[in-house]
């Protein structure tokens, strides 16, 4: 039923045909051996949710349905090689919107079987991690990611391929989840991660010195705080200029996260370090943690802002390497929202 | 010409194949609530058993609802990606057309009623025509109170069929000379879907893949999920 009788073997010439739909990007993407993107076409439903000020899941769902049979055709294109030559279709099966995730699962389970090939069941947050080795695959391991996204903030230790150990988390909020709350509270719109840095521009990071949660105490996060302490603050000072706010939020989640980062490499000596997650895309991170690592002499890396965020090429990563190790995922495998990384023995 | 059929828009998850010789195999499970689980095996199930490959199906029929919006979704994406990897065109035939087409026999009134949960149904009135049934009323969402008053107003005898008649049974047993169909009609069929395919792919009413529209009845609830967003944040 899975792979099945034009399994080949699994090497640098295996195309992947990915499929993302776990939030709000309709994403598909023709991967080689792992590494080499041939396509990858991400069709954003930003516009449907803004009103919102989040994502609206049954929104997400019917905007999956609609737009993901035109962005697999376009990828397909893109790509330059011919349908016949993809050898695996690999999906987001978690963690995620269910209702989100079951468009790209349904839809990439029906094309394996139809072209016969492999399905791969494909785990978000493995993906993220693939996503800087995307484009400096020469990167030695171990390595220590920090994701932060508007569903996660965590360290992660990536030993070997698919041998991860969590250092820290956050405790409650999200990086991304802070920015889109004080954007709504100050009235600055969605998604609140740009809307944020670019008022932030024209502000002092100065003006307020808001509260670094938990900076010196272990490898956790915590933003919930933070976010209470800038709206105590606006409301107690409605006379500051909200650029000011945005700027001195900003630093304070950018200088707990590098400095985390920091920390957590020196803990388990880490060869380089990754950035990943739609907050990577902020620029005052990148800067900072360009220059953190600078002045420790670690490798860096830090994607372009394409592949921060929700793509299809990352899973068309982590797909191929799952394939090589684990081979395909049956097609009575449905989704997963809850999915977690999966991680090695001493986590905590 | 062979028929895939997807049915997956209530509790039930069905796939059939079928054409000119009517259904040549079918697979049914009405319990569970596994449709993304069930559906991908069951259509390699029915090929296989049907001594059928996919590359020899030259039509995909799906229900496009109204129903339980994922599970919709699940035969939508799967029957949309099908047709799209064959190059094939689709048929799109609505859930409450499938649930009244097996009683096309009656001269009553036929209410197709699907449970819409939250306290409403979808529905839909149909009645006998020469070579099948017509709709007499388009579909639509409501409390079984509205199509209590419908069917009364018309004061004509009439059978209602679905898991929303069987939902309601008490409120619908209130009004005379209407009856419900019984338990194994209760859901829409790939069977039914296939057959109804098949008149409409000698008229040729296509639909490409891509413009295929799902009938859901009803606006999303505008609900943010914060707990359960993944990471879709560019920030
Ligand atoms: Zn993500």
């Amino acid at each position: 039923m899975s792979g099945g009788k034009h399994l080949r073997p699994i090497d640098a010439s295996t195309v992947v045909l990915a499929i993302e739909t776990s939030c709000d990007e309709t994403a598909a993407s023709l991967v080689m051996g792992g590494v080499d993107v041939l396509s990858s076409v991400v069709s954003s439903q930003i516009d449907l949710h803004a009103q919102y000020g989040g994502v609206v899941p049954e929104i997400a769902g019917r905007a999956h349905l609609d737009l993901l049979n035109p962005v697999v055709a376009r990828a397909i294109v893109e790509s330059g090689v011919h349908e016949t030559r993809i050898d695996a279709v690999a999906a987001t099966h978690g963690p995620g919107l269910i209702g989100a995730l079951l468009v790209g699962v349904s839809a990439a389970k029906s094309w394996a079987l139809t072209w016969d090939v492999p399905y791969i069941g494909v785990n978000h947050l493995e993906a993220h991690l693939y996503a800087g080795l995307l484009e400096k695959p020469e990167l030695e391991l171990p390595l220590v990611v920090l994701l932060v996204s508007g569903g996660h903030t965590m360290l992660i230790e990536m030993r070997d391929h698919g041998q991860y150990r969590l250092l820290g988390r956050t405790i409650d909020d999200a990086a991304g989840e802070a920015f889109d709350k004080v954007a709504r509270f100050l009235g600055l719109g969605y998604p609140g991660g740009p809307a944020v840095e670019a008022i932030a521009r024209e502000g002092d990071a100065n003006a307020v010195d808001f509260p670094r949660a938990m900076r010196n105490d272990g490898l956790d996060f915590s933003f919930s705080g933070l976010k209470t302490s800038v709206i105590n603050f606006v409301r107690k000072n409605p006379s500051v200029r909200n650029a000011d706010v945005a700027a001195s939020f900003q630093i304070a989640v950018v200088d707990v996260l590098v400095h985390k980062a920091r920390v957590a490499a020196e803990q388990v000596g880490a060869k380089g370090v990754v950035l990943g997650g739609g907050v990577a895309a902020n620029s005052l991170l990148r800067q900072r943690f360009a220059a953190m690592c600078a002045e420790d002499g670690r490798d860096c890396l830090v994607p372009s802002p394409a592949m921060c965020t929700d793509n299809a090429a990352m899973i068309g990563a982590a797909a191929w390497h799952r394939l090589r190790s684990d081979g395909p995922t049956t097609l009575d495998t449905g989704a997963f929202p809850n999915l977690r990384l999966p991680l090695m023995e001493g986590s905590w | 010409m062979l028929i895939l059929g997807i049915e997956t828009a209530t509790e039930r998850v069905s796939v059939a194949i079928g054409g000119h010789e009517g259904v040549l195999g079918m697979f049914e499970v009405t319990r569970g609530r596994r449709h993304a689980e069930t559906l991908t095996p069951a259509i390699d199930f029915v090929c296989r058993q049907s001594d059928v490959t996919l590359d020899e199906i030259s039509v995909v029929a799906v229900d496009i609802g109204p129903g339980l919006f994922t599970g919709m979704r699940v035969g939508l994406a799967s029957a949309k990606a099908i047709a799209q990897a064959l190059r094939v065109p689709m048929i799109a035939i609505s859930s409450l057309d499938l649930l009244a087409y097996p009683l096309r026999r009656t001269d009553k009134v036929i209410a197709a009623v699907i449970d819409a949960r939250k306290g409403e149904i979808f529905y839909a009135l149909y009645r006998q025509v020469p070579g099948g049934i017509q709709r007499v009323s388009e579909p639509t969402t409501g409390r079984v109170d509205d199509l209590v008053a419908d069917l009364l107003a018309r004061g004509q005898e009439a059978v209602c069929v679905g898991d929303g008649a069987m939902r309601y049974h008490e409120e619908i047993a209130t009004l005379h000379r209407v009856e419900i169909a019984e338990q194994y009609f209760a859901y829409p069929s790939s069977a039914q879907l296939v057959l109804l395919a098949h008149a409409k792919a000698l008229r040729e009413e296509w639909v490409n893949p891509w413009a295929i529209e799902a009938l859901y009845l009803r606006k999303p609830d505008a609900e943010i999920n914060w707990p359960t967003r993944t990471d879709g944040t560019r920030s």
